[in-house]
């Protein structure tokens, strides 16, 4: 057996006297290469390993999380678990959701070996690849600022449970980065590849498949063209919004709005709640009928696929808005429970140190039929903006407004001048309502973010967002100033 | 575990090379969270982590990695580390940003612990939440950092710290926040706290008033100041971004653009609650001016940062922001602010600030919780929530009407991936004719 499953073992055979007990073992190796300003930084390798045991006694839950995995430490853990079961038996808001297994314990193991394509080429040959984007990004002296990087994780992740479930999932993540920053006359600009939401399972490889490597000089050209362009326009009018900025806009208005934890009220001091009622299930026109939004954890390489949630339900696809129409809330198997509306496999946690929650996965826009030439055929006067750089929206998740990096007016369904400092805003209950053209599986891009912050104690995920590209009608656009 | 951590420096020393040189940083806390929601437990627990980060240096040449001690054979992962770090040397490149410390000045800070026992806190929370929709958050426990190098340096800072973040709801986002935060438990203080919370949710019972976009007078209470210097945190004092020009002040910078004269802000180590030291080892100064009297005074300058642009480092850590951002008082009383905002909106908290222009340090973000409508001096309403979407060299230039002279000690409830010893000590601001926008 590897060090994850060893250490479950070690706890299985000293856990506590209890209802039910489960432990999740997380060991994460990372390493982060960067270029920047034309000097390679210190290389920085992490390997961190901890176990969360957790146990049910008496109608309480406790936890109890530690790094210390010897055979004395997952037996203190266990103690201390119990002992928080026992403190808060009786003072429960809910009880555990009760996971729809078979009778028979679940046993999953695949053998992934998520390194194999990230160790295929040498640390030195990766960081003269990245020097060489990180030189071709310093296109002049107006590029002041730039960079050229990624980092690596591969997770190994073991859960165990009283029931005799043993599930092992390993997965690597490459998260890309590169910015180039020009500066003239007290004015800057700033573009990026993506902003990091372009990141992808995988190893090395996968930059090829990214455009990493083509990106640099089109990224620093574009910063140049910024400097001297004018403010984005102010007005109503129609908005195509690409993959880079759907993917956010995705996020912010269905995502978090359809956790179930937020709807029960859980995150309302941090996170906020949600203009979602349960009652809206089954019955709520979110978007207008091209919006068709799922729950998927089964597209190869984006941020979040897997095979088990954290809690050990089994993750399948499912739409969560069909038509328009809302069907579905983001809630794992004890948010189902608690409230009554069906749920997805999304009980995650962001490492060992922290406790699952329901968070947002793969969730994405299902294609539609168009063209990017027919959804800017439907532009009489408009804009085109690409890659979020600002991202805002309030409590309920309701109230938003998102600034991007990049914009070009569409007149007449021609595609005219570039302009800076593009915004929008508006209300998420009726933006959706108001998109008019979607594109085709050509425009779909798989992005996601590596940082989707919830949770008490605070908790960072990565979840994955694959979309195609959205036109939206009557949106209220401005610039800077 | 300042002995373990201690320990392990000079098993790392031992393993050296001639040529060879290290830093250390330990991070460690052993947190109780217990989390609310509707005045009862949501999910309960403890977290004991300990990670131990390692900087092999050979002249410029360095690298680092981040391990957690396990409990099992740490001194052979401690020694596998060097000797992993020393395959990294021995292809990396010569940095000529390397800057640390190497005159030795070891530093030794332990905090008494004042925390109450686990049932105590969680009964006195329950206690206070009953027949009230409570949620948030408690998170207690010590937090310890450390550095050592091979130059002799030691250095420890144990804080046992506890943070009471919640709110009391009264019906769909209509909430009173309140928090209770810092290094000695007094059960009295938090009820009444508590108690002065929950009496704030009757004005939150009367019609809430919503209003259309334009320009209103307002009060930032010090809860929504902090949200507002958060943002500005993320790059605004950062020697990096000032001399790459992407610090959002750029305009104060390179243009000499200035802000209100009462404006006054400093990194105020001394008052604040985070280590004195930092990660190459430089001891940080007790206060470094920022802005003085609405002009620009300094950035936070990392060592890497330093010597990259030529100036000396002023103990700021590689991120660059502030940690313990100190804001000059001013001479509205607090029984004067109502009436000095007049007519306008009392806003208690804010939410989600990003730019919507970053070289115009032009910001948007919402209202959220306790945030009124104001008449002539009095509470008249709740705030149905808004956007706002302005300009600091407005809010707190040209607009500024005057800063309160009581300030808060907001200390950071943040806990990603640890327990955050930032603070910020700030007044309220009265400014006049916000840019509301939806």
């Amino acid at each position: 057996m590897t060090a994850t499953a060893d250490i479950a073992a070690r706890f299985a055979a000293g856990a506590p006297a209890c209802d039910a007990w489960s432990i999740r073992v997380m060991r994460s190796r990372s390493e982060s290469l960067y270029v920047t300003r034309g000097i390679v930084d210190p290389v920085h390798l992490g390997d961190d390993l901890g176990a969360m045991v957790t146990v049910e006694a008496a109608g309480g839950i406790g936890y109890a999380a530690t790094s210390d995995v010897s055979a004395a430490g997952l037996k203190a853990a266990g103690r201390e678990a119990l002992a928080w079961a026992g403190r808060t038996a009786g003072r429960m808001v809910a009880a555990a959701g009760k996971r729809q297994t078979s009778a028979a314990p679940v046993v999953f193991d695949r053998e992934d070996r998520p390194r194999l394509g990230w160790d295929a080429l040498s640390r030195s040959a990766k960081i003269d690849r990245l020097k060489a984007s990180a030189a071709a990004l310093k296109r002049g002296d107006a590029i002041v600022d730039w960079y050229a990087g990624v980092s690596f994780t591969d997770e190994d992740v073991v859960l165990a449970t009283s029931h005799g479930d043993f599930i092992r999932q390993r997965r690597g993540l490459v998260i890309p980065g590169l910015a180039a920053s020009a500066s003239d006359g007290g004015e800057t600009q700033t573009r990026t590849f993506a902003r990091g939401g372009l990141m992808r399972q995988g190893g090395w490889d996968v930059l090829e498949d990214l455009g990493f490597w083509n990106a640099p000089e089109r990224i620093a050209e574009e910063a140049l063209e910024l400097l001297k362009a004018p403010d984005c326009p102010t007005g109503a009018m129609d908005l195509l919004l690409m993959p880079d900025q759907m993917y956010i806009q995705i996020h912010e208005s269905i995502g978090h709005p359809l956790e179930l934890d937020r709807i029960l009220g859980d995150e309302r001091n941090y996170a906020g709640t949600s203009f979602v009622t349960p009652d809206m299930f089954g019955a709520y026109r979110y978007g207008s009928k091209l919006l068709n939004v799922t729950f998927d954890p089964g597209v190869a390489g984006e941020a979040a696929a897997y095979a088990f949630d954290d809690d050990g339900t089994p993750a399948t696809k499912q739409f969560l808005i069909r038509e328009g129409m809302l069907e579905r809330g983001l809630g794992g198997a004890t948010s189902q429970v608690r409230i009554n509306i069906p749920g997805v496999a999304n009980s995650r946690a962001c490492n060992w140190n922290r406790p699952a929650i329901d968070r947002m996965a793969n969730l994405n826009v299902e294609a539609g039929g168009s063209t990017l030439d027919d959804l800017m055929a439907q532009v009489d006067d408009g804009v085109v903006m690409e890659t979020n750089t600002s991202w805002s929206i309030d409590d309920s998740r309701n109230k938003f407004q998102f600034g991007c990096e990049r914009a070009r007016l569409i007149t007449n369904g021609k595609l005219g001048p570039v302009v800076k400092n593009p915004n929008y805003r508006g209300i998420s209950a009726t933006f959706w309502r108001n998109l008019k053209g979607l594109g085709n599986a050509a425009t779909v891009r798989v992005m996601g973010t590596p940082t989707c912050g919830k949770g008490e104690p605070n908790q960072a995920i990565r979840v994955g967002h694959a979309t195609p590209a959205g036109l939206f009608e009557n949106v209220a656009v401005f610039g800077g100033g | 575990m300042q002995q373990q951590f201690f320990e392990l420096a000079d098993l790392i020393q031992s393993c050296l090379k001639a040529d060879e040189g290290f830093l250390a940083a330990f991070s460690g806390e052993t947190s109780q969270f217990v989390r609310f929601n509707r005045s009862a437990v949501r999910q309960a627990g403890a977290v004991a982590q300990r990670y131990l980060t390692i900087e092999l240096f050979r002249g410029k040449r360095h690298a680092s990695q981040t391990i957690t001690l396990t409990g099992a054979d740490d001194r052979d992962a401690v020694t596998a580390a060097v000797a992993a770090l020393r395959d990294v040397l021995a292809d990396a490149h010569e940095d000529p940003h390397f800057l640390i410390n190497e005159t030795p000045a070891s530093t030794t800070r332990v905090l008494p612990n004042m925390l109450p026992a686990e049932d105590e806190a969680v009964g006195a929370i329950l206690d206070a939440g009953r027949g009230h929709d409570l949620v948030g958050l408690y998170a207690a426990g010590p937090i310890h950092r450390g550095f050592a190098n091979s130059y002799g340096q030691r250095n420890w800072d144990t804080a046992h710290a506890f943070s009471a973040d919640f709110s009391f709801y009264l019906q769909s986002d209509k909430a009173v926040k309140v928090d209770h935060a810092g290094t000695a438990w007094d059960a009295g203080t938090f009820a009444a706290k508590m108690g002065g919370a929950k009496a704030r949710l009757a004005a939150l019972a009367r019609p809430p008033k919503t209003i259309s976009p334009g320009s209103y007078r307002v009060f930032f209470a010090p809860a929504a100041m902090e949200e507002l210097f958060g943002l500005l945190s993320w790059g605004g004092f950062s020697l990096a971004a000032e001399k790459t020009a992407t610090t959002p002040f750029i305009r104060m910078v390179d243009g000499g653009v200035t802000l209100d004269p009462r404006v006054t802000l400093a990194e105020n180590i001394a008052e604040g609650i985070a280590p004195g030291f930092q990660g190459e080892g430089f001891v940080k100064p007790a206060s470094v001016p920022l802005i003085t009297k609405g002009a620009w005074t300094s950035s936070l300058a990392s060592p890497r940062s330093a010597a990259e642009f030529n100036v000396p480092p002023n103990g700021a850590d590689g991120s660059e922001g502030p940690v313990a951002l100190d804001m000059a008082a001013g001479a509205v009383k607090d029984a004067d602010v109502l009436a000095t905002l007049g007519t306008g909106i009392h806003v208690g908290n804010l939410w989600y600030l990003n730019y919507s222009d970053r070289n115009a340090c032009r910001l948007t973000g919402m209202t959220r919780f306790a945030t009124f409508w104001v008449e002539n001096g009095e509470i008249v309403a709740p705030l149905n929530v808004m956007r706002f979407d302005d300009t600091v060299y407005r809010m707190l230039g040209a607009n500024l009407v005057g800063l309160t002279a009581q300030r808060d000690l907001r200390v950071s409830t943040d806990t990603y991936e640890s327990r955050s010893t930032r603070s910020m000590r700030l007044p309220g601001a009265v400014i006049a004719d916000l840019a509301m926008t939806l």
